[in-house]
């Protein structure tokens, strides 16, 4: 097999090759299907992938090349998470019910993304309807980690993150209900940023829990994350939610300089269930950051360790509610039968198991009698989680931990029991419980050679702060230079 | 595994109930996994039930960046047969507009 550009390809690399002319979109574009041509019969990251109209895109940024002299994406491969809606290209969220659904509109950040110049390749495979950490419970089968083919790749946004450790794409875009692009970027040894909520329009987002959904970008470097949060943040008027907070160029921000960096960590919470060898990752990596100037101090966070229990009430409510929409009328799935048998059979058909049990816990929880014991009380914990936050920050700038307490686990491990799977979740999911923005970038790997995650959650809107400080880490180590063995094999 | 005995322990009769509220046709294998799995879900939950949130406010509203209005105008909006596209039974050029048809309900 031979690749005209084998080597790690970032975002940057491309955008200027192309910029200069040095490339065309359309070579850049082959090579990236060539790329998911090679690999994905063994990863399956993809479910769709739109090559005829890729290249027809590509061809169109090539006929028109001055018009994309500046622009922050020219010709920059782009994969999306199947649960994002895009016109006229099926979008599934993995899930049966929704096998043939083609959305007649464009989520607001693909949009934003071919404004930007980017070419759509196709659309990856998630857990259904984001629920999971694995990927695994997709309808149409689980993807394979790049870095070890028998492990999960993480979830729910495991294709994104093997489509961009596996260099098919320089940028995918995932969303993070409770951690779902950061932890499979820590399993996959990418970067991937949950940004603050609010600060990218969920318009065109197939709904999950929307006080916690948050679309974000998985890349291969900090830098490359910086480029996507510029191009896709800012206010939408499709999105009553989005803020009208100002976009200032993350790019500027990566200065590389820590020196007067406060960075917390919630040592107490650490003290158990964590792998060994993600540990002694995770304190090499604050030993690095110390080294460049930043001072690492102890912070409580004395809520946290309830979040899995808040976030697994507040998420299934929210669950419940969102996927009732999914009743076989206006779309996808249709069972026969007389209307209310219609409904029931429709959604027994068209949800699979993980599914059907959140929206069983979340219609539990929000009935009578149920309500005031989990919902409400739920509700008021994550104001108490959120206050922890809040006064870590009057003594810090970030808080750092582990992404996940292990490295990615081996396909089928967990399937069998969902709460020991919930579990994975601890360290990811109060910064969607408190809307603030959280990143994940390689800290290294275990002596299996599976990749392990730091994960820095910052300030609200404070995004800037974040990637300045996984950047001047990632200037130190580099780790993302290192491609997976899978990748290796295709090369080869 | 969390032990059998459990304080929030969910019923087949409740699980049954929810399914119902919730238009999922289980099968009963699926009640009693599902009777086996919300039980220990709810059982871990239940250490909630241990911090005082006296006076402490619900999470009403995670978006502090003030949310966003819009001048009620008058838009363009999807085109019916767009919108009508993915329906399992659309009916898109009847004498009363277009709909989405769903099963006979009465008689």
């Amino acid at each position: 097999m031979t690749m005209s550009h084998a080597g790690p390809e970032t975002i940057r690399d491309v955008r200027d090759s192309v910029r200069s002319g040095a490339r065309s979109a359309v070579d850049v574009c082959r090579d990236a299907l060539a790329r998911v041509s090679a690999s994905d019969s063994t990863l399956h990251a993809f479910h769709t992938v739109t090559a005829d109209r890729a290249l027809a895109r590509a061809a169109d940024l090539d006929r028109d090349r001055d018009r994309w002299r500046t622009a922050p994406l020219a010709g920059v491969p782009v994969a999306l998470k199947d649960n994002l809606c895009t016109r006229g290209v099926k979008t599934t969220a993995a899930s049966k019910i929704l096998e043939s659904f083609v959305p007649p509109y464009d989520a607001t950040v693909i949009d934003r993304l071919e404004r930007a110049g980017a070419v759509v390749i196709g659309k990856t495979n998630c857990d259904e309807f984001a629920m999971g950490s694995s990927t695994e419970n997709s309808a149409f089968g689980p993807t394979h980690n790049p870095w070890g083919t028998n492990r999960a790749p993480g979830g729910s946004s495991g294709g994104s993150a093997a489509a961009v450790a596996a260099r098919m794409a320089p940028l995918a875009l995932g969303s993070d209900t409770g951690g779902s692009i950061r932890q499979p970027a820590a399993f996959c040894g990418i970067v991937g940023l949950k940004p603050t909520y609010g600060r990218v329009s969920r318009y065109g987002l197939l709904a999950f829990a929307s006080s916690l959904d948050q679309i974000g970008p998985m890349t291969l470097t900090v830098h490359d994350a910086a480029i996507a949060l510029n191009v896709i943040a800012g206010a939408d008027t499709a999105d009553a939610t989005s803020a009208s907070e100002p976009v200032p160029d993350y790019t500027a921000a990566l200065t590389g300089d820590v020196r007067a960096a406060k960075i917390g960590v919630p040592w107490k919470i650490l003290e158990s269930g964590i792998d060994g060898e993600v540990m002694g990752a995770f304190r090499a990596a604050l030993d690095a950051l110390a080294a460049r100037g930043a001072t690492i101090v102890d912070v409580e966070l004395p809520h946290a360790r309830h979040a899995i229990a808040v976030y697994y009430l507040v998420a299934t409510a929210e669950a419940s509610s969102n996927l009732a929409r999914y009743d076989g009328v206006r779309y996808g799935l249709r069972a026969p039968g007389a209307l209310e048998a219609m409904y029931a059979r429709t959604r027994a058909l068209g949800f699979g198991a993980e599914v059907k049990r959140r929206i069983m816990l979340g219609t539990y929880v929000l009935s009578a009698g149920y309500y005031d014991a989990y919902y409400l009380k739920a509700q008021q914990v994550r104001t108490l989680i959120t206050r922890d936050y809040e006064r870590a920050f009057e003594r810090v700038d970030a808080v750092a931990m582990p992404t996940s307490p292990t490295p990615a686990f081996r396909i089928g491990e967990r399937v069998a029991d969902p709460l020991q799977m919930y579990l994975a979740d601890v360290f990811t999911v109060s910064a969607n419980l408190a809307g603030l923005p959280a990143i994940s970038v390689p800290c290294g790997f275990t002596a299996e050679k599976m990749p392990v995650g730091l994960q820095l959650t910052g300030r609200r809107f404070d995004e800037a702060t974040l990637l300045r400080f996984a950047d001047a880490y990632e200037r130190d180590t580099a780790w993302w230079t290192q491609s997976p063995p899978a990748l290796q094999e295709v090369h080869d | 595994m969390v032990a059998f005995a459990m304080p929030a322990g969910v019923t087949r009769a409740q699980v049954e109930g929810i399914a119902a509220l919730a238009h999922l046709d289980l099968d009963p294998s699926e009640v009693e996994l599902f009777t086996r799995q919300l039980s220990d879900v709810l059982a871990y939950v239940d250490e909630l039930q241990q911090i005082d949130t006296n006076g402490v406010p619900p999470t009403a509203d995670v978006a502090s960046g003030g949310a966003l209005d819009r001048p009620d105008e008058v838009r363009p909006c999807l085109d019916p047969a767009d919108a009508l596209a993915n329906a399992p039974d659309p009916a898109l050029d009847t004498a009363l507009g277009a709909f989405f048809k769903v099963p006979r309900v009465i008689g």
